[in-house]
């Protein structure tokens, strides 16, 4: 019930060639102070994305209408940090449905996954290609495609593939929730735990 | 195959495994659940949306740390959206029968330092919480990490979660620490090493003897730095430190109930000959009091050295740069002399009552620097108590240094304790990334010592001067 299902995306995408993006960037400590999932969109990078006056910032990327897409594509070690699923309820309100890197953080993964947002993780050589391919041409597609585990930019034909555990990879394709799976299970859990 | 030599780690997760899903993670059962302000009401009102309960409410704790004040603590919280937070929690946690140590309770402070301190976090424990420093229970044996509110949804609705086992590490240091080299900087020098990213994938345990010799305070802030090299977890062998430290806490186990415990307890260590998927040594005398140049915690050296030139470092040149940019440092500085405008004292690696006596220790006898703002925030009321009857406070307050109320305060400034822009901070806390202490905010990750130096010299100091 927690997202929507996903299966092929086909979407320009938003480059951010920095590495260790840390979930502090993705959405400050300061906005954590909503008690319902709802406008984390809004302050999305807000540090890099506005000054102090609330201005945006001109020279970072969300604010370039050169780029947009529902792919983020991120350098190495991206969502390192706090364990605040807020970032990635940021990164699908404003409208992400799919982060590419060379490396995820552990958490930020899972809560990715969690939230309904495909953490794509490529070789570091095909997250060159992904960046060369949108400096080239802004407008450039990438195909996400859940089913056949394969991301393939679209002008170069350049295509690799990314693993994903099969009970995730049918979760995400399905809409399905881990507490779906946890509920169904409640008695063989009490079982266990009466053990313990 | 019962005979095998089996880890530490490997021990405590096997038999937390409730089901095995093919080609997926494990239903992993979770003994101890932690919950904050800030992390939580999302995860109840998923419960309520979905119309399910809480379904062992005696297995989790909730106490307020994130948001608190750290003064005047006995006044309705001005910020109404932390206010609200707050509030939340207390009804949440009546609603569902959960224990909850919200502010002004004797008991309150932050979730990893009362946790421990009351006797709730045990060896062989799966622990978990909606923070990321949830590592910080490892010290005990235990295994303990920081999940997504998803998660934490989970936990309350089932006690579980649905976790990939990952894939084990052991960090080895032998020998003999320097003079003025603290746990703090055991951990920042491992981080340096092992870069932010270099333990993702694993959990991490912690051997040698200078792990053995440390008190349980300093194997909790080793532990509760194990995310910032990306580890999950860490976690220490129990031994007859960890079982003093336990004895006697207000939820430990008592009479008979303690003697089984603690025969089990006995057994939680990694068998000799056992295999890990990554080992790595360090020896004790390469480490140096430790500080942090950069916007992440991997990006640390020794006091005495300088600044990395980005061809030294892995990675790429634009992030160095960006990074000593927004930190006003160029390649070659040497970090002392440095001006410090703030020091913060606290958090949920450094506010524990070890860490008070060590600031302590350096600041007694001399006096705050006037342009520097300090403060010193304890990591409980516990803690709080401990230092008044030490006689710490008194040190404290003739040496110009007022005492603040617990929460995590400045560690990640979502309360009014936010460093200002531009300004530079040394802070015993765990992240100097951009903005975190406040937007603008430029951290220096240090010791209780380190940050006890610069407070009365007003500079970055090496802190054996003073011993």
């Amino acid at each position: 019930m927690a997202y929507d299902s996903f299966s092929v995306l086909k979407s320009s995408a938003v480059p951010m060639p920095i590495e260790n993006v840390d979930t502090d960037q993705i959405i400050p400590a300061r906005f954590l102070k909503a008690t319902e999932r709802k406008g984390f969109g809004d302050n999305l990078f807000r540090d890099w994305r506005y000054d102090k006056n609330d201005q945006p910032k001109q020279d970072f990327v969300l604010n370039n209408p050169t780029y947009s897409g529902k792919i983020l594509v991120g350098g190495k070690n991206f969502g390192s940090g706090s364990s605040r699923e807020h970032a990635a309820w940021a990164i699908y309100d404003y409208g992400f449905r799919c982060v590419v890197s060379s490396f995820f953080a552990d958490i930020f993964r899972g809560n990715a996954i969690n939230v309904g947002i495909l953490p794509v993780q490529v070789s570091p050589e095909f997250l060159h290609e992904i960046f060369t391919a949108i400096e080239k041409d802004p407008k450039t597609e990438l195909v996400v495609d859940l089913q056949a585990q394969t991301i393939t930019i679209v002008a170069t034909g350049a295509s690799e593939s990314f693993a994903i555990n099969g009970y995730k990879k049918h979760n995400l394709l399905n809409g399905f929730d881990d507490i779906d799976y946890l509920q169904a299970m409640k008695s063989e859990i009490a079982d266990f735990a009466s053990k313990r | 195959m019962s005979n095998s030599p089996t880890t530490l780690f490997d021990k405590v997760w096997d038999s937390h495994v409730v089901r095995k899903i093919e080609d997926g993670p494990d239903v992993f059962f979770i003994d101890r659940h932690f919950i904050h302000e800030v992390t939580s009401p999302v995860a109840f009102l998923g419960l309520e949306q979905r119309g399910i309960g809480v379904m062992y409410p005696e297995r989790t704790f909730a106490t307020a740390d994130h948001n608190t004040p750290t003064i005047n603590q006995h006044l309705p919280v001005d910020d109404p959206l932390s206010a609200n937070q707050l509030q939340q929690l207390a009804t949440n946690s009546a609603k569902y029968g959960i224990s909850h140590w919200g502010l002004g309770d004797p008991k309150n402070g932050i979730v990893h330092v009362v946790g421990p301190e009351n006797g709730i976090t045990l060896p062989g424990f799966t622990i978990v919480c909606g923070d990321s420093h949830t590592s910080t229970h490892g010290a005990f044996g235990a295994i303990a990490f920081g999940i997504g509110t998803s998660e934490v949804e989970m936990v309350l609705s089932s006690q579980c979660i649905m976790q990939p086992k990952p894939k084990k590490m052991r960090i080895n240091v032998n020998g003999q620490l320097g003079k003025g080299v603290t746990p703090k900087d055991v951990a920042l020098y491992i981080i340096s090493k092992l870069s932010t990213s270099g333990a993702t994938g694993y959990f991490v345990e912690y051997a040698g003897d200078v792990f053995e010799n440390m008190t349980m305070e300093g194997r909790m802030t080793v532990c509760n730095l194990s995310i910032e090299m990306g580890a999950r977890g860490g976690m220490i062998a129990p031994d007859q430190t960890t079982f003093d430290y336990i004895q006697g806490r207000p939820l430990a186990p008592k009479g008979a109930d303690w003697d089984t415990q603690l025969a089990y307890w006995k057994t939680l260590k990694t068998d000799a000959g056992a295999s890990f998927d990554e080992e790595i040594n360090f020896k004790a005398s390469d480490i140096e009091p430790m500080i942090t140049y950069g916007t992440n915690p991997g990006m640390g050296m020794g006091i005495s050295k300088h600044i990395p030139k980005a061809s030294e470092v892995e990675g790429g040149v634009a992030t160095y740069e960006k990074s000593l940019d927004y930190m006003g440092f160029a390649e070659n500085d040497s970090m002392i002399g440095k001006k410090v405008d703030y020091v913060f004292i606290g958090s949920c690696t450094n506010g524990r009552i070890e860490d008070f006596r060590a600031f302590a220790s350096i600041v007694k006898g001399h006096k705050k620097a006037d342009h520097v703002t300090a403060w010193v925030v304890p990591g409980s009321h516990i803690v709080e108590a401990q230092i008044k009857e030490e006689g710490i406070l008194d040190i404290l307050t003739e040496a110009g240094f007022v005492l603040r109320q617990p929460g995590c305060s400045a560690c990640l400034a979502m309360n009014d304790d936010k460093i200002p822009a531009g300004k530079y901070a040394v802070s015993t806390s765990n992240r100097n990334f951009e903005g975190r202490q406040g937007p603008g905010s430029r951290t220096l990750l240090a010791s209780p010592l380190v940050a006890a130096a610069a407070a009365i010299t007003g500079v970055v100091t090496d802190p054996r001067e003073f011993l």
